[in-house]
């Protein structure tokens, strides 16, 4: 069977932290939990001027790729509440295929 | 004026609505032992009615669990933190579900007790109906929030329960939504003006008519954060990665939204109105106009570009402190762009110059030819949800409510609750203020508060806080209204959780119900620019809590008995005055979603005007760049560039070392609503504290690191927050968070839930307005900084004793010389005059 995994395109991550919350309700965790948090490389400016200000959500080992929801027909939870509608939930062909044809700023995920 | 209201009635009723198609959803419902229901979101919690897409699972009448709607068009699933942790909201074991009462002595302390909704409310019955009696329905004050859901109840609260006009918005000058509302109204007559983000059509981005914008101007404006005022913030990402929408942004920060846009102009805060005249004059400069459309559709352009010629972008350069081929650049940006979208923000109105920076807006709006176009800037029809004050001219003592659509002040006229004179003569400021008065329904909060403090015109005596918490959210100089509200011989609020305005000040305690336990309408920009007609639909009941629209009737049958007796639930009052005709409650419920579905180029086809001629509901017809609306109120009748009050090139002396930084303050985050939500764990939890945003050069010179407590002072008073040490910040500027408060905290006086402590507001000024009552200096005041240990300075006036008079603004010579003076600035029409001219509008007598 195919492995699944999530893709972020984090050039578009808002940093908005809706997909904590979503993750927390879903699988009923408590306040200090994550089952996939917001990591933020705070703003600087590059060597040209340019700003850099990246957010990137990732899953940590409590995410189990939302197995119930995605049984009955779902999407994982922090794929179906992220506000930017950056992360997606697939095969890693897919996902490959999916970050390749963007081409920057993209990283999958097993948890 | 145009009766707005009839308009969009008339055309909405001839338009078809898109409910949903046959194999969505139903609006409820079961699977297994839960019931699951599809509802839009509003408040409370406080939001702008974005009317997110919510599914909530309940069993026994318990919520298990909220998730977004997959079938809802705008949000498609998603969902911002504040709906994620509703049910911790919801279930707070510190909400408030009973009635409670505590004695009139006893305010301050935390001596409330529980009492029955029928004594709750015959307490305020009795104390309104005994002090209309005794010093008439015009010292009853109804306070609001900004953007909630409460904005629809406090002026009927005022108007139909009491009978009063004095309801309050107590922002100083109105300065949230109202001057963008006055820009609107006065040069183009139409709803609201917002980017076209497909958001009113069922296939949305798919739908042929649709051509997303080339370039959006995002001006002082955080839609990430915000989604104001019913915008869909995170539409503009959508747009970035499907169609390579570009951003030009305008903000004093570095916001996350900069760094993704194309330019980003840092401009030195309260400056942009100078700014925006570069735009334009780098738009006439190099002809990036659209001749046909300032040819057929707009008055007054030549005279706008001879008025930009004293602003070339080397001028804006130097005042808004940017590089000047920066503007050039930008400028020619957004011009080129075919389409092009302007999205303005709360820095507009927050500015006592922003009335001339809406003015420079609208016609970026409009001389490039993209208003109400494909990828534009759309333009609502004010489909108002009867609460906007229209033109008067149907008002008729002996004329039968039969017509839904009617306003809330037609209402409290026609059935008698609220006499003309009363409207007309009584509503505070509005003499001084008339162009306040005749856009918003409220009076003018500043001239309110003096008036609460003087007794003059006359002496206040009962307040209620619907939803509003203003002396740890929105009024400037707090302490003096704190001062003033515990001096009334009654008030009362209804709301969800204990604050410092009710602790402080209150007698009784009303509890609301949630967006989830009631049912309900939301339509975006109240009405003003409606993508789509949602409904909130009651998925449970929570302790003895009843909805704003339940608590209005019960007071009102002990108030106003004959009107309010029509209406045995809150359906009828939703059909009544709520809904509109063409969209009954039933049908809303069922469709959970009614896209507006309304075409571009309204202007064209007649469905802006009352006689459904083409043009614009204004004067001449067209969009007045040259506005006779403002001439009419004394005011410019073309954009000017004025500095704000406080500032670099208004006070130079006092910024050399006294207050050496730029405060600006009010951005939005994610987890809190303004003073909302910051009792809720998982929204604390990403900022447990206010935060001040300093630049490193600036936080080295001041000693300061990053977490450290820091005191910020300006000539008003004193808080402290946590320093956030970012790149981000312009040199030379900070930026502080808003209505932070510590519900955690002893709540009780002199504590008051550390109401004192970190208030930003307790550094600004009341009436510094501009000549037209709006503005403020929320986006542009002076400060200093300093480190200190913590935050435990309670701040309470009786320690500090640092309640201003309005003597203290004397200091302030500059601010004298522009500043309105106390005396009204036009005579009053005496009341005869008014009611003599029965041919005429009401409204429009008074405004001429």
């Amino acid at each position: 069977m195919a492995m699944n995994g999530l893709y972020i395109d984090y050039e578009y991550c808002t940093g908005c932290h809706s997909c904590e919350i979503a993750c927390r309700n879903e699988m009923e965790l408590g306040i200090n939990d994550f089952g996939i948090k917001v990591l933020e490389d705070k703003p600087r400016q590059n060597p040209d001027g340019a700003w850099h200000w990246d957010y990137i959500a990732y899953p940590t080992e409590l995410c189990d790729l939302c197995t119930e929801r995605v049984e009955a027909g779902g999407i994982p939870a922090c794929v179906m509440h992220c506000q930017a509608k950056v992360l997606y939930y697939g095969t890693l062909d897919e996902l490959t295929a999916q970050m390749e044809s963007k081409g920057s700023k993209g990283a999958i995920f097993i948890p | 004026m145009i009766d707005m209201n009839k308009v969009a009635s008339d055309v909405l009723a001839a338009t078809p609505k898109q409910g949903p198609s046959e194999n969505m959803t139903p609006w409820k419902t079961q699977n297994g032992d839960e019931t699951i229901f599809r509802t839009c979101a509003w408040s409370p919690p406080g939001c702008h009615p974005v009317g997110c897409g919510l599914r909530v699972h309940v069993k026994d009448g318990v919520i298990q669990k909220i998730e977004g709607d997959p079938e809802h068009p705008i949000t498609r699933g998603s969902l911002c933190p504040r709906c994620l942790a509703l049910k911790e909201y919801i279930y707070h074991p510190d909400r408030i579900v009973h009635p409670m009462k505590r004695k009139r002595e006893d305010r301050g302390k935390d001596t409330w007790e529980v009492c029955s909704w029928d004594e709750a409310t015959d307490l305020v019955a009795n104390a309104a109906n005994e002090i209309r009696e005794k010093y008439g329905p015009e010292t009853i004050a109804v306070f609001g929030g900004t953007g909630r859901e409460a904005n629809n109840w406090y002026p009927q609260w005022a108007n139909l329960v009491f009978g009063t006009p004095n309801s309050i918005y107590a922002q100083p000058g109105w300065s949230c939504y109202g001057p963008r509302m006055t820009n609107t109204a006065f040069m183009m007559g139409g709803g609201y003006p917002e980017i076209d983000y497909a958001c009113k059509f069922p296939l949305r981005y798919d739908d042929p008519r649709f051509v997303a914008p080339e370039v959006v101007l995002v001006w002082g404006k955080e839609p990430l954060r915000s989604n104001p005022d019913g915008l869909y913030g995170h539409a503009l990402i959508e747009m970035a990665r499907r169609f390579g929408t570009k951003i030009i942004c305008v903000d004093p920060r570095v916001t996350w939204l900069a760094t993704r846009s194309a330019e980003h102009l840092q401009v030195q805060p309260g400056t942009d109105t100078a700014l925006a005249m570069a735009f334009i004059y780098v738009l006439a400069h190099d002809d990036l106009v659209d001749h046909d459309f300032i040819e057929g559709w707009t008055y007054g352009y030549d005279e706008l570009i001879e008025r930009v010629q004293d602003m070339p972008p080397s001028r804006a350069a130097e005042i808004c402190k940017i590089p000047e081929e920066q503007i050039w650049r930008a400028a020619r940006l957004f011009g080129n762009a075919k389409p092009s979208s302007v999205a303005w923000g709360l820095a507009t109105d927050e500015n006592t110059n922003g009335a001339q920076l809406g003015m420079c807006l609208v016609a970026l709006m409009c001389i490039t030819g993209f208003l109400d176009a494909p990828g534009g800037t759309t333009l609502g029809m004010g489909d108002d949800q009867g609460n906007v004050v229209r033109d008067g001219g149907a008002i008729s003592a002996d004329e039968k409510v039969d017509d839904g659509t009617d306003s809330t002040l037609e209402l409290a006229l026609k059935n008698g609750i609220m006499s003309p004179e009363t409207w007309f003569t009584k509503r505070i400021g509005t003499d001084k203020y008339p162009c306040v008065g005749s856009v918003m329904w409220t009076a003018q909060p500043d001239e309110f508060l003096k008036a609460c403090e003087t007794g003059k015109p006359y002496k206040m005596h009962m307040c209620q806080f619907v939803s509003s918490n203003p002396i740890s959210c929105i009024a400037g100089e707090p302490q003096r209204w704190w001062k003033a509200l515990r001096e009334m011989d009654f008030n009362f609020a209804c709301d969800l959780f204990m604050n410092p305005v009710i602790m402080a000040c209150c007698d009784v305690f009303l509890p609301v119900a949630s967006t989830i336990e009631h049912d309900g309408m939301v339509v975006t920009h109240y009405g003003l620019n409606s993508s789509f007609y949602g409904a909130e639909n009651k998925c449970a009941q929570v302790g003895e809590c009843k909805s704003d629209i339940e608590i209005m009737r019960m007071v009102g049958k002990k108030t106003f008995p004959d009107f309010w007796n029509r209406f045995d639930t809150d359906e009828d009052y939703n059909n009544f005055h709520v809904l509109r005709s063409w969209l009954p409650w039933e049908t809303l419920r069922s469709n959970v979603v009614t896209m507006s579905d309304e075409d571009y180029f309204k202007y064209k086809t007649g469905m802006l005007r009352p006689d459904h001629q083409p043009g614009f509901p204004t004067q001449t017809g067209r969009v007045e760049l040259y506005s006779y609306a403002y001439a009419n109120f004394e005011e410019d009748p073309l954009p000017y560039f004025e500095p704000c009050a406080y500032g670099p090139i208004t006070m130079p002396e006092m910024m050399k070392e006294e207050y050496p930084f730029t405060l600006t303050t009010g951005s939005r985050r994610q987890e809190f609503f303004h003073s909302e939500h910051k009792q809720v764990p998982s929204l604390r939890q990403i900022s447990p504290f206010p935060e001040i945003d300093i630049n490193p050069a600036d936080a080295e010179k001041y000693d300061i690191e990053n977490g450290d407590w820091v005191e910020i002072t300006s000539p008003y008073g004193h808080v402290r927050q946590k320093a956030r040490v970012v790149p981000t910040m312009k040199p030379g500027v900070v930026h502080a968070m808003h209505a932070f408060w510590y519900p955690e905290e002893e709540a009780a006086e002199p504590n008051l839930m550390g109401a004192w402590k970190s208030n930003i507001n307790m550094l600004m000024p009341t009436s510094v307005n501009a000549k037209s009552g709006f503005g403020n200096t929320f986006k542009s005041m002076i400060c200093n900084i300093k480190k200190v240990e913590d935050n435990h300075d309670t701040n309470h006036p009786d320690k500090h004793g640092i309640i201003l008079e309005r003597s203290r603004q004397a200091e302030f010579d500059y601010q004298q010389t522009w500043r309105p003076t106390d005396t009204p600035v036009v005579d009053p029409i005496p009341y005869d005059e008014i009611i003599s001219t029965p041919d005429t509008p009401l409204i429009d007598n008074i405004v001429k």
